[in-house]
C-alpha cells in the first residue's frame, strides 16, 4: 500500500473515531452525522498530507512534526468556527496528525524513482 | 686414502629451519615466463594451492590457483581448467571472477582471479553476533547460488569454509572445484529476460567431465545432501544445494550466537532450516529463490511458507510489526476517553 492511501485510510478511520465521541457530549449529539462526515474529512485532509510529504521527507521526527502542525491547523480552524470546545477538538486533531505522519513515515510504499 | 687426501674444508650442516625454509621454497610454483610474481601461499586444498600473486602488467594483487603436481594433461587438470570455465560463466558480485587460464613453465595448470582480502564466513561471524545481520549474508549466499543454478551450475561443495566475507560486506562463493553442469545446452541460450546466456557442455549423469564418478563421494560431511553423501550424483540438483544451504543456515543460527530469537521465531526459523534440509528431494524448496524469499520474509517480519501459524503466532507477529503504531492508537484512544471524562465532570 502506498503512503498516501495508508495516510488517507488511517486519517479518515481515526478521524471518524474522532468524530463519534461527539456522541459523549448531548449538547451536539443532534449534530452528529455532520461532525463525524467533517472529522472524517479532516482526517482525511490530515493523512494525504502526510501521506505526499512522507512521499517527499523521510524522516521519522518531520513527519510526526508536519502531521502534529498539519492536525492541528485543521483542528483550529474547525474549533475557531465553532468559537467552542477548543482543546476537545485540537487536542485530539492534532494527535490523529501526528499519528498519520508517524506511520506514513513509518510504513506504506514508497514508488520506486521513474528512469 | 690418506688422510691428507681428506678435504680440509669441514662439512656443513644446514639447520632445520633453513632445510624447511629450503623445502617450501622447493615447493612453491615457479611463475617464470608469466606476468605475474609471487607473494605468498594463502590456502592449499585438495586439487591444489592457492597463491597470492602480483600481476606486474596491471599492477594489482590476484589470487593463482595452481594444481599441485606439473603437467596439463589428466583428471586434475582438466577439473581445473573446468573450475576456471565455471568461474567465467558466472560474472556475480557473489562469484569470485576468473581473469586468466594458463599454463605454468613445468606445465601445471593455472587460473588467476580476483583476490579476496576477508575472512572465511566461519571465521567472519565471531564478529557478528545479531541474527538479522547473519541472515542478511546468507540471504546473499543464496543469490550468488540461485544466479549459478539459473545458469545451470551446481555447486556441490557449498560449506561456510566456501564462502568469503570481504572487508566492506562483500560476500563470495568461492571453490567450485566440485562444480556440475546441469543443462545440457552448449553455446548460447535465451533466458527468463531473453538475453544470451553462454553455457558449458552439461555433465553426464556418470559425472565424468567434472571428474566425478557415479559412487564416489566427494563434498563436506554435514553439509552434504543424503544423495550426495550415498554417491548417487544422478539424483543431484538444485535441491542438494539447497540442502548445503540449509545446513549454512543452521550453522549461522548456532554457532557462536549470544543470543538467539525469541522462541516463537525461532520457531519460523527451524521450520526453515528443517525445509531446507530434508531427507527426501521432494520436501526441500524448489529452488534457491524459495529458501532466499522466506528467509527475507522472515527478516521482514512476515509469515515464512515452512511454517504454518497459529492464530496466536499472527497475532504476536502483527504486534512485533505494528508494536510502536498499536501503542500510539492505544494511547489516543486512552486520551479521548479521559477527555470525555474530564468535560463531562
Amino acid at each position: 500500500m502506498n503512503k498516501i492511501l495508508l495516510g488517507l485510510l488511517i486519517g479518515a478511520t481515526l478521524g471518524a473515531v474522532d468524530g463519534c465521541t461527539a456522541w459523549f457530549y448531548p449538547e451536539v449529539r443532534a449534530q452528529l452525522a455532520g461532525i463525524i462526515v467533517g472529522s472524517t474529512i479532516k482526517g482525511l485532509i490530515a493523512g494525504v498530507a502526510a501521506g505526499i510529504f512522507a512521499r517527499k521527507v523521510n524522516s521519522i521526527l518531520l513527519g510526526i512534526i508536519f502531521g502534529l502542525a498539519v492536525g492541528f491547523v485543521l483542528a483550529f480552524l474547525v474549533a475557531y468556527m465553532q468559537h467552542d470546545h477548543y482543546i476537545a477538538i485540537i487536542l485530539p486533531g492534532s494527535i490523529v496528525g501526528l499519528i498519520v505522519g508517524y506511520a506514513t513515515q513509518k510504513y506504506g510504499a514508497t514508488p520506486a524513482t521513474a528512469r | 686414502m690418506s688422510a691428507e687426501s681428506v678435504p680440509k674444508h669441514p662439512m656443513r650442516h644446514l639447520s632445520d629451519k633453513a632445510i624447511t625454509r629450503l623445502r617450501s621454497g622447493a615447493e612453491l610454483a615457479d611463475l617464470n615466463g608469466t606476468r605475474y610474481r609471487l607473494i605468498g601461499q594463502v590456502a592449499r586444498g585438495g586439487m591444489g594451492v592457492v597463491y597470492a600473486a602480483e600481476d606486474q602488467l596491471l599492477q594489482r594483487r590476484v589470487a593463482l590457483k595452481v594444481l599441485d603436481v606439473s603437467g596439463s594433461e589428466g583428471e586434475l587438470a582438466n577439473r581445473l581448467m573446468r573450475e576456471a570455465r565455471v568461474l567465467a560463466l558466472l560474472e556475480h558480485p557473489g562469484i569470485v571472477p576468473v581473469h586468466e587460464v594458463g599454463t605454468l613453465a613445468d606445465g601445471s595448470v593455472f587460473y588467476t582471479m580476483k583476490f579476496v582480502e576477508g575472512k572465511r564466513l566461519d571465521q567472519h561471524i565471531e564478529s557478528v553476533d545479531s541474527t538479522p545481520d547473519r541472515l542478511r549474508i546468507f540471504v546473499r549466499i543464496c543469490d550468488a547460488v540461485a544466479f549459478a543454478h539459473d545458469r545451470g551450475v551446481l555447486h556441490r561443495d557449498l560449506k561456510p569454509a566456501n564462502v568469503m566475507v570481504g572487508p566492506f560486506g562483500e560476500v563470495l562463493v568461492m571453490d567450485w572445484g566440485l562444480a556440475k553442469i546441469l543443462a545440457d545446452v552448449s553455446g548460447a541460450e535465451p533466458n527468463r529476460d531473453g538475453d544470451s546466456i553462454p553455457r558449458l557442455p552439461a555433465d553426464g549423469n556418470d559425472g565424468n567431465s567434472s571428474g566425478t564418478l557415479h559412487g564416489r563421494v566427494m563434498g563436506t560431511p554435514g553439509y552434504m545432501s543424503p544423495e550426495q553423501a550415498s554417491g548417487k550424483i544422478e539424483l543431484m540438483d538444485a535441491r542438494s544445494d539447497i540442502f548445503s544451504l540449509g545446513a549454512i543456515l543452521r550453522y549461522l543460527l548456532t554457532e557462536r550466537l549470544p543470543a538467539g530469537p525469541s522462541s516463537q521465531r525461532a520457531r519460523a526459523l527451524d521450520a526453515i532450516c528443517a525445509k531446507a534440509c530434508a531427507l527426501e528431494r521432494e520436501d526441500r524448496y524448489a529452488a534457491v529463490q524459495d529458501l532466499a524469499a522466506d528467509v527475507s520474509r522472515y527478516l521482514d517480519g512476515l509469515a515464512v511458507s515452512a511454517h504454518r501459524e497459529s492464530i496466536f503466532d499472527k497475532l504476536a507477529r502483527f504486534y512485533r510489526q505494528y508494536r510502536f503504531f498499536i501503542w500510539l492508537i492505544a494511547a489516543y484512544l486512552l486520551m479521548r476517553v479521559l477527555l470525555i471524562v474530564v468535560v463531562k465532570h
